[in-house]
């Protein structure tokens, strides 16, 4: 019965989206205020209905009803509680539930605290909002119903693929959706600024908010889903350019230039027609990434040919938005007249670079993505794009960007001076490249990625640095650290983000260049050097867990005959769903990870074993958290919220008189 | 419980991408088979290389990767080898042959382009700045208030 009542919701949500779609938008064409005002209430009602069909979902997901095809398919009885949950979202009709959830909430967010937007471009934003809604309930009524009930029931369910009955992946794929879908609120905005026919400072103020939290979302999700990467697939690599990974990566690098371009609309009110094409792209990619990981079409053109439905309805509502919003971005662009003018050397023209490198990169990787596709299709041929094209074509536009970034952060708007900005940056600049060079000197290896990773690093962390303290502007010493706890939190969220990235090119660089590897087979009983570390395998036994059982290894760690640590490496097998998965057994520290893997038992006794010391892991994952705490600090700024006020005292003085 | 356990092991097959057992006893020859083997895709996986992969379809590129090192091929000769009998699917680093030159020069072409198209915006805003920039009589007044 509840399950009923959860499909029955996303019906009468579908409804209620097709109200909002058009009643708000033709009112606004109309000026007609009552048909306006239709837009908030029901977004917040399509958002209810939503919330209690995802209840509804995770009800059966929890009570084991197996009546559900999608519970069957994705759940076990044996399966812990935490999973069970994730199951709700851990496939494709759940997931989708997730994406409308997530859609119907931005859009009820944008009228519960839009209370300052104009009311005209409040419901033609919330219209836009349910015209991706309509199109994605339909989608998910039509091909994909997470309500599917059985006839005949059977008594027990098939598992959640194991690799996803993990912790990390479990809370992934919801920051991912929520940044994904975060960005339609800039998608909205931008369709309706150019239905308006205008933008200005005020917009560039409302749209920002919006991309950064997306932002923030989907830093925190793809670091999740990279950090899980690392300690699941059993060799600790952190990035595959697989094209799902390639789906959520191409949405984040067009966010990121739509965050500070968003920044020279509201700032200098230059680039106004730049920053909502990238509004329109960001959701793009967003969609086309939805399409890539639902579809199927890159892993094999066949697979798509052979289950076309799904594909095919995606592709039609990337063809419609993104073919109805460019259209109406070409028709109307033209009409935004630009206004802050500035000099080739400005913060203006920096944020050019950086929107130039940032979308390029964002291109390039989608080139790679749909390059086998089109080759395939146009040439005939069958190839493959994998790690060592876009390390090779990727990896220079983010050298790049790292180099400007320092510099561009500092200089002023409008008219700047490349030799003063520069000149705070000369003891930066000599000390990142001295470092680098005594890391060429030192290492064993001839590899360059190592030191100029570290080079890039120390001269974006100097420069974030640097930035803040150039905020604080002239006195002494004391004066200035009082200055600086005061700082606006949007300059300390800057610095840190801006930190925060070249802490995670260090960490990409370090890990990659400096690794140690050991393969190898080592008796009970036996142990082997490892770097510094002696290993020794003491015992491996079979371990029951809930829905799995496990051969795990105790391995002690010793270092100068003193004991570190005994690590558990397993493996598991999981007979539900016939898998297996590994779980490494990582020590974390400061300096590195030790990371051990067991393997099978060999022919001639003994085990196969895996370890790997690498270097400044988790400064990769902690440089993108603190990209995204940058991010949450600058949402904090009070900036932002005094703006909505002193608007909102504005209309409250026009409406009194 | 315990013999579906033995029985999924028996199933399971090799776990490890490398296996200590295919390893090379040269080092050296060790390390170029493993650099050449992350540029080989493994046929049967998802967008995985040889080097990563635990199929045993990978197992075999891989020794048969070592086997072509062994018998004195160079590493080009090696990969060359390989793509004859399984195509250019297994290069996970594309060939600049043919139509695969646009997929390399793309990010340069668009770099180039893009960068000409902002040059030409920022100098024409830039144009806009210098018209509203002080004149010289201005300046001097300026000048002559800031030193009073």
């Amino acid at each position: 019965m509840i399950v009923e009542l959860g499909h029955f919701a996303v019906i009468l949500a579908f409804c209620v989206a097709v109200v909002q779609m058009t009643l708000p938008m033709i009112g606004a064409q109309r000026r007609d205020g009552a048909l306006m005002a239709l837009a908030g209430p029901a977004a917040t009602a399509q958002f209810l209905l939503i919330a209690v069909a995802f209840g509804a979902l995770t009800y059966a997901f929890v009570t084991d009803d197996f009546s559900l095809r999608l519970v069957v398919n994705n759940s076990n009885t044996l399966q812990p509680m935490l999973y069970k949950v994730a199951g709700v979202w851990g496939n494709h009709e759940g997931s989708l539930l997730l994406w409308v959830l997530d859609l119907s909430f931005f859009g009820a967010c944008a009228h519960w605290f839009g209370g300052n937007l104009p009311a005209a471009l409040k419901a033609r934003v919330l219209a836009v909002q349910a015209a991706i809604g309509v199109a994605f309930l339909a989608f998910m009524l039509l091909t994909s119903n997470p309500f599917w009930r059985l006839d005949s029931p059977p008594m027990n369910g098939q598992d959640m693929n194991p690799l996803l009955q993990d912790p990390g992946l479990a809370f992934h794929p919801p920051f991912l959706y929520l940044g994904y879908v975060g960005l339609s609120m800039a998608f909205s905005f931008a369709v309706a600024a150019l239905i308006e026919g205008r933008v200005d400072a005020a917009w560039g103020r409302w749209v920002r908010p919006w991309t950064l939290l997306a932002w923030v979302f989907l830093t925190i999700g793809i670091a999740m889903g990279s950090w899980w990467a690392y300690y699941e697939l059993g060799w600790g690599g952190f990035w595959f350019w697989d094209p799902v990974e390639n789906a959520s990566f191409m949405p984040w690098l067009i966010a990121t230039a739509l965050l500070h371009s968003a920044i020279v609309v509201e700032k200098r009110e230059a680039l106004k027609a730049w920053t909502i094409l990238l509004a329109i792209l960001a959701f793009g990619f967003s969609l086309i990434g939805t399409f890539i990981v639902r579809s199927g079409v890159i892993t094999s053109v066949h697979s798509f040919a052979n289950d076309p439905e799904r594909g095919v309805f995606i592709l039609l509502i990337l063809a419609v938005f993104m073919g109805g919003a460019l259209t109406l971005f070409a028709a109307r662009a033209g009409a935004l007249e630009a206004k802050g003018v500035f000099a080739m050397v400005s913060r203006e023209s920096a944020l050019v670079a950086n929107n130039l490198l940032l979308t390029v990169a964002a291109f390039v990787v989608f080139v790679g993505t749909i390059w086998p596709l089109v080759a395939e299709i146009v040439m005939g041929r069958a190839l493959s794009v994998g790690a060592p094209f876009f390390d090779a074509a990727f990896t220079p536009f983010m050298a790049a960007l790292a180099v400007i970034l320092p510099i561009g952060a500092v200089m002023p708007w409008k008219r700047a001076d490349l030799a003063k900005s520069a000149r705070a940056f000369r003891a930066a600049a000599v000390l990142a490249v001295a470092l680098g060079l005594l890391i060429y000197a030192v290492q064993t290896g001839r590899s360059a990625l190592g030191p100029v990773g570290v080079m890039l690093a120390v001269w974006v962390v100097l420069g974030a640095g640097l930035d803040l303290l150039n905020c604080t502007g002239r006195g002494d010493f004391s004066t200035r650290t009082a200055r600086l706890r005061r700082l606006p939190r949007g300059d300390w969220g800057k610095a840190v983000a801006h930190g925060g990235f070249g802490i995670l090119i260090f960490g990409v660089a370090a890990m990659s260049t400096w690794v140690t590897e050991d393969i190898r087979v080592v008796q009970k009983g036996g142990s082997y050097d490892l770097g510094p570390y002696q290993v020794q395998l003491v015992a491996v036994t079979e371990v029951q867990g809930p829905n799995y059982t496990a051969r795990r290894a105790e391995m002690r760690v010793t270092r100068g005959g003193a004991q570190i640590a005994t690590m558990y490496p397993e493996k598991r097998a999981y007979p539900v769903a016939g898998m297996a998965t590994t779980e490494a057994a990582i020590r974390q520290s400061v300096a590195g990870d030790l990371y051990l893997v067991i393997g099978d038992p060999q022919d001639g006794g003994g085990w196969a074993v895996r370890s790997y010391i690498k270097p400044f892991a988790d400064w990769l994952w902690g440089g993108a958290l603190l990209m995204a705490l940058g991010g949450m600090l600058s949402l904090s700024d009070r900036r932002y919220r005094i703006a909505a006020a002193a608007t909102r005292r504005r209309r409250m003085a026009v409406a009194a008189e | 419980m315990r013999w579906v356990f033995v029985a999924w092991l028996l199933m399971a097959g090799p776990v490890f991408a490398v296996l200590p057992a295919e390893m090379l006893p040269d080092p050296v020859m060790e390390a170029r088979a493993r650099a050449i083997s992350q540029e080989l895709r493994c046929l049967v996986c998802r967008n995985e290389s040889i080097d990563d992969s635990d199929a045993g379809l990978a197992h075999d590129l891989r020794v048969l990767l070592r086997e072509r090192l062994l018998a004195g091929d160079t590493d080009a000769a090696a990969v060359a080898f390989i793509v004859d009998r399984y195509g250019e699917f297994v290069l996970l680093r594309p060939t600049t042959a043919g139509g695969n030159l646009l997929l390399w020069l793309a990010g340069p072409l668009m770099v180039l382009g893009g960068g000409v198209v902002a040059v030409a915006m920022v100098r024409r805003r830039s144009r806009d700045a210098e018209a509203e920039a002080l004149s010289v009589e201005d300046q001097a007044r300026l000048a002559e208030l800031l030193q009073k």
